[in-house]
């Protein structure tokens, strides 16, 4: 065991080393967060509900697929369904870190809403076990970028131009790849990579947003027979 | 309360709830043995389907645009051992530049 103080100064260090991993991505979010704050002006949210949004929800795909939900005219409960389906894939993302959050289940609770793609993937040490300190270094750069990326978006208006323009959207799909290509330790992570990638393409174009997603976790369920290798050698 | 405000409340809850179950649920303690030998490949699946729909979905529809360059001037940084943060300029720089020159 080691005394509080000394923990403390463990959980900062690697706080630090979170939120520097974070940040070549901490642009890219923040300019998707001026977008967003720009596309929930325009489907009809005012500024503080666009800002709002993103201080609770913090989730991309999530918000920006209700607000356009809400701009095409759709009803709410279809917005709410669509984030719903886009933030499922947290459930599961939830569960793999809990065994990282320490502290009451109030404290677990409101540490878990840092967790976002980036951040659990940067907290992430390989083999399911992860650093709860890098995950809220990581989260609390990303929240401040995607925070005040949509207060000057909500505010100031479009004046950054699209971030597609300057390829900020492929900037997720590379860290998403550097950060994948130190997880293939071997042939059952390698399987369950190119499962998930497939099961993601073939739904792309048949199941609504956010389920590719969650159906391609149930990939990883080949890990369910992990424990028992000689088992799956009899089953044969 | 208008529509729009009881949409952010509805979406900021069910939010908070789906990241906030497993972690106060199950939280500062292993994971009973089986869940974490599927949670060990959780993160591998995950990465790799996020790759494709964000490269590949273009609003419900198979799409081979500028993101694939991207992402292939990505793995060739990563291959060459680039650090992350020039695997991501990259990345955005040839897509960007892509998009310059086909519109």
């Amino acid at each position: 065991m080691h005394p509080p103080d000394e923990d403390d100064a463990a959980t900062v260090s690697s706080m630090r080393a979170g939120a520097r991993r974070a940040l070549p991505l901490a642009v890219a979010v923040g300019g998707f967060g001026v977008s967003f704050g720009v596309l929930a002006g325009t489907a009809g949210l005012s500024p503080a509900a666009a800002i709002a949004m993103s201080l609770t929800t913090f989730a991309g795909s999530a918000q920006f697929a209700a607000v356009s939900v809400l701009g095409d005219g759709g009803a709410m409960a279809g917005a709410v369904l669509a984030a719903v389906l886009l933030n499922a894939r947290y459930l599961p993302i939830g569960a793999s870190v809990a065994p990282a959050m320490t502290g009451s289940p109030l404290r677990r609770f409101l540490e878990a809403q840092l967790v976002v793609d980036e951040s659990w993937a940067i907290g992430h040490l390989g083999e399911g076990r992860f650093d709860r300190g890098r995950i809220l270094g990581a989260g609390l750069v990303l929240y401040a970028a995607w925070t005040l990326g949509t207060v000057a978006g909500a505010l100031g208006g479009d004046r950054l131009g699209d971030p597609e323009t300057l390829g900020l959207d492929a900037a997720f799909p590379a860290l998403f790849l550097a950060l994948l290509a130190g997880q293939i330790t071997g042939r059952r992570a390698l399987a369950a990579a190119l499962l998930g990638a497939v099961i993601a393409l073939v739904l792309i174009p048949v199941a609504p947003p956010g389920v590719p997603v969650i159906a391609a976790a149930l990939g990883c369920l080949l890990g369910w027979r992990q424990r028992t290798p000689a088992a799956t050698e009899e089953a044969r | 309360m208008s529509a729009a405000w009881v949409a952010v409340a509805a979406i900021g809850v069910t939010s908070m709830l789906l990241k906030g179950f497993g972690p106060a649920v199950l939280g500062g303690r292993p994971l009973p043995p089986r869940l974490a030998g599927v949670v060990a490949l959780l993160a591998p699946t995950l990465l790799a389907a996020l790759i494709v729909v964000a490269v590949l979905d273009d609003g419900g529809r198979i799409a081979v645009d500028a993101r694939l360059a991207g992402l292939g001037a990505a793995a060739v940084a990563l291959w060459l051992r680039a650090p992350a943060l020039v695997v991501v300029l990259v990345a955005a720089g040839t897509t960007a530049l892509l998009r310059l020159v086909i519109s």
